[in-house]
């Protein structure tokens, strides 16, 4: 039995907040005096810290806790979870950026991180130039450049420009030959993070599909990113990252349904306040968005239906009074808009409760949110949310062959005709 | 090869096998140096040597002419651009490593190799520059020797690489040390061309030390480790300028003693330094 390519071991970190970089002279005396006479400085003084046990405090924050996991030699990890759960910390740690509080990683092999394509790259130097640099700086030889200097080249796509300077580059070349270096990396063991979000549709593709033959190649990799498609893609196995610790660990795909059941935001819920509301003849009291099985959920697989419910308080609501709906998306653009006159009944019975279902396939990954309003039409208006019910959907591999983040707002299933044949 | 990564590794381990593995990008920065400043100039690397030139004929005309400060039988030009050659070489390492965390903070906060390479690259980017300043110096030596002037070159002479050798050790030990303090306190940038400019003139550069006659003021100059560097280098080609060995002695203390502690200071700042920025 081999032992793990990487192994984490009660990996703690921990930020100073507020008082970075402002440490006084004052403060450095008053320490220097307390261990002149050997007394330990931080209690002293009334500061915490030093410790090996993470305490959460005020002017601390640990934005890694206790973290245990192991890469086994070959195997691709994935490492998902929200902004803030320290995945970019762990991964710094780990490519040595910045050392640990407490706790030990321990790494079998050559490493290369790849935390920002184009690391080093200077404006003024060549493409070649820069190729050379950037592989040195990632840890190869310049020999090793010297190999690969062609394939890297041509994979970048960018030969002609190669003796150009690089600040005469479009952002697009740049990105597509820093991506090229670290794709022609060879450690045996990658960490890699979110560099696929750069670049154009057809690039990225090209970037994924390397990524999978690196990992089929038998690398060790560790891999971070937001695109939970490219991770399912991926990686087999992964860890869910909440709060800094390690919250689950698993097959990639449960645990990306776990991460996205168990995002449920205050965002995704509005709750109207009663007391502000008295003299009002109607208002809504209550909108939420929900699952299939009537769950609070923020973040939705696309082959998910998504449902709002939205719960009136009505008094004196004339007839006409018309409850409406609209889907916006990230950008704040209405989408579409769906209504509902109420009925009699409804307006008598003071309180009432719809639910508006969405076709499920319907939304294109990405953030939205609905506007939702309580009026009659031209006349008036009585209740009147801009924007709440946020929700997103999350890429997890379509069918629809898209590969980049920017999907447009729907998903809509085309027929193809080849009309050559 | 296993990695250990792990809290308070200790100050004095400096891994020398990793620094060597990385050799290549200690040139390729080296190279990158000593190309990229230049392009888009005309003149191109002749600044190199314009910039010396100009101080020494500024110095020529201010301190020789105007202040005429005695500086014995040796032509000013000689005097002054012989002190320059040490002094820029000193102070062109002390300026590069004083800079090499914050200034490359963009790099350092992505990818990790041996943060040394920074300031070591420095000192052979510096070499260069040294090495033409050092041609040119030596095209007006021979020069004003041809034309007779009072030169007396000597076997201290054959003392040079190694004064060049301290040169280099004293630059990067103080700029070890400038570049760890400056993680924390900032103002240090800003002090610091002013400090160098003040500690120039605390060098035996523009005046010789034997016209520092009062003893505590000697003791001062003394103790200013270049004062040393300086002298011998100046003695070395002119046959003036004094060979006080107990000076030598006390500059090659204080060379030491700024690059150990300096590069301790610096392997422990580096390895957090990144969590400040």
């Amino acid at each position: 039995m081999s032992e793990p390519a990487i192994r984490v071991e009660g990996l703690s970190k921990c930020y100073r907040l507020g008082a970075i970089g402002r440490h006084t002279l004052v403060d450095e005396v008053q320490h220097l005096w307390c261990k002149l006479r050997g007394r330990d400085s931080n209690a002293y003084l009334g500061k915490v810290g030093g410790g090996s046990v993470p305490v959460q405090t005020d002017k601390e924050f640990w934005a890694l806790k206790d973290v245990n996991f192991e890469v086994r030699t070959g195997e691709v990890l994935g490492v998902i979870g929200g902004n803030g759960a320290g995945k970019s910390t762990l991964l710094k740690i780990l490519s040595r950026i910045t050392e640990p509080t407490s706790g030990k990683a321990t790494i079998r092999g050559r490493v290369g991180s790849l935390l920002e394509v184009g690391t080093g790259f200077h404006p003024e130097l060549t493409g070649r130039e820069n190729v050379f640099m950037n592989g040195t700086i990632l840890g190869m030889r310049k020999r090793e450049v010297a190999l690969k200097f062609d394939e890297i080249v041509a994979f970048s796509g960018i030969e002609k420009f190669i003796d150009t300077p690089v600040k005469r580059y479009s952002s697009g070349m740049y990105v597509r030959l820093a991506f090229a270096v670290a794709a022609h990396l060879d450690p045996e063991i990658m960490i890699v993070d979110e560099v696929l979000a750069v670049g154009d549709a057809e690039f990225q593709k090209r970037c994924l599909g390397k990524m999978s033959q690196v990992a089929k190649e038998g690398r060790t990799v560790l891999f971070v990113s937001h695109q939970m498609s490219a991770v399912s893609e991926l990686c087999d196995r992964s860890i869910l990252m909440q709060k800094g610790s390690v919250h689950a660990e698993g097959p990639t795909d449960e645990l990306i349904k776990g991460y996205l059941e168990s995002n449920t935001d205050h965002a995704s819920f509005y709750r109207a306040n009663p007391e502000e509301k008295l003299d009002q003849q109607g208002y809504i009291a209550q909108a939420m968005v929900l699952d299939a099985n009537q769950e609070r959920r923020s973040k939705f697989d696309y082959k998910e239906g998504v449902s709002v419910e939205i719960r009136l308080e009505l008094r004196e609501i004339p007839i006409g009074t018309v409850v409406g709906a609209s889907l916006k998306d990230a950008m704040d653009r209405r989408l579409f808009t769906t209504q509902h006159p109420l009925s009699e009944e409804e307006r008598r019975a003071g309180r009432v409760s719809f639910l508006v279902r969405l076709p499920e396939k319907l939304l294109a990954p990405g953030g939205f949110s609905f506007q939702i309003a309580l009026h009659l039409p031209r006349v008036k208006m009585y209740d009147y949310l801009h924007s709440v019910c946020h929700f997103e959907i999350v890429d997890t591999g379509s069918e629809f062959s898209y590969s980049k983040d920017d999907y447009g707002s729907f998903l809509v299933d085309c027929a193809w005709r080849n009309l050559s044949e | 090869m296993v990695t250990e990564i792990r809290a308070g590794q200790a100050w004095w381990k400096i891994n020398v096998r990793e620094l060597f593995e990385y050799r290549d990008l200690l040139m390729l920065l080296v190279k990158r140096d000593l190309t990229a400043v230049y392009k888009q100039t005309i003149l191109g690397p002749l600044w190199f040597i314009i910039q010396p030139l100009v101080t020494t004929v500024v110095f020529t005309v201010i301190f020789g002419t105007v202040a005429q400060i005695d500086v014995g039988e040796v032509p000013h030009f000689v005097f002054y651009m012989s002190g320059l050659v040490f002094w820029n070489y000193f102070a062109g390492i002390l300026n590069h490593g004083a800079g090499s965390l914050i200034s490359n903070s963009n790099v350092l906060s992505k990818v990790y190799f041996p943060r040394l390479i920074i300031p070591l690259s420095g000192v052979i980017t510096q070499l260069a520059h040294l090495a033409l300043n050092f041609v040119t110096f030596l095209g007006f030596y021979a020069w004003y020797f041809w034309q007779g002037a009072d030169l007396q070159p000597n076997r201290w002479l054959l003392f040079l690489p190694v004064l060049v050798l301290q040169c280099a050790l004293m630059g990067l030990g103080f700029g070890l040390w400038v570049s760890s303090l400056t993680i924390k306190y900032r103002d240090l940038k800003f002090a610091l061309p002013f400090m160098i400019q003040l500690w120039m003139y605390a060098t035996p550069i523009v005046y010789p030390a034997a016209l520092v006659v009062t003893p505590l003021y000697r003791k001062i100059l003394w103790l200013n480790p270049m004062t040393a560097v300086v002298e011998f280098g100046r003695h070395g080609f002119t046959g003036q300028g004094s060979v006080y060995l107990g000076g030598l002695a006390l500059s090659w203390g204080v060379t030491l003693f700024m690059l150990v502690s300096g590069l301790m200071l610096f392997n422990r700042i580096q390895r957090t330094f990144v969590d400040t920025l």
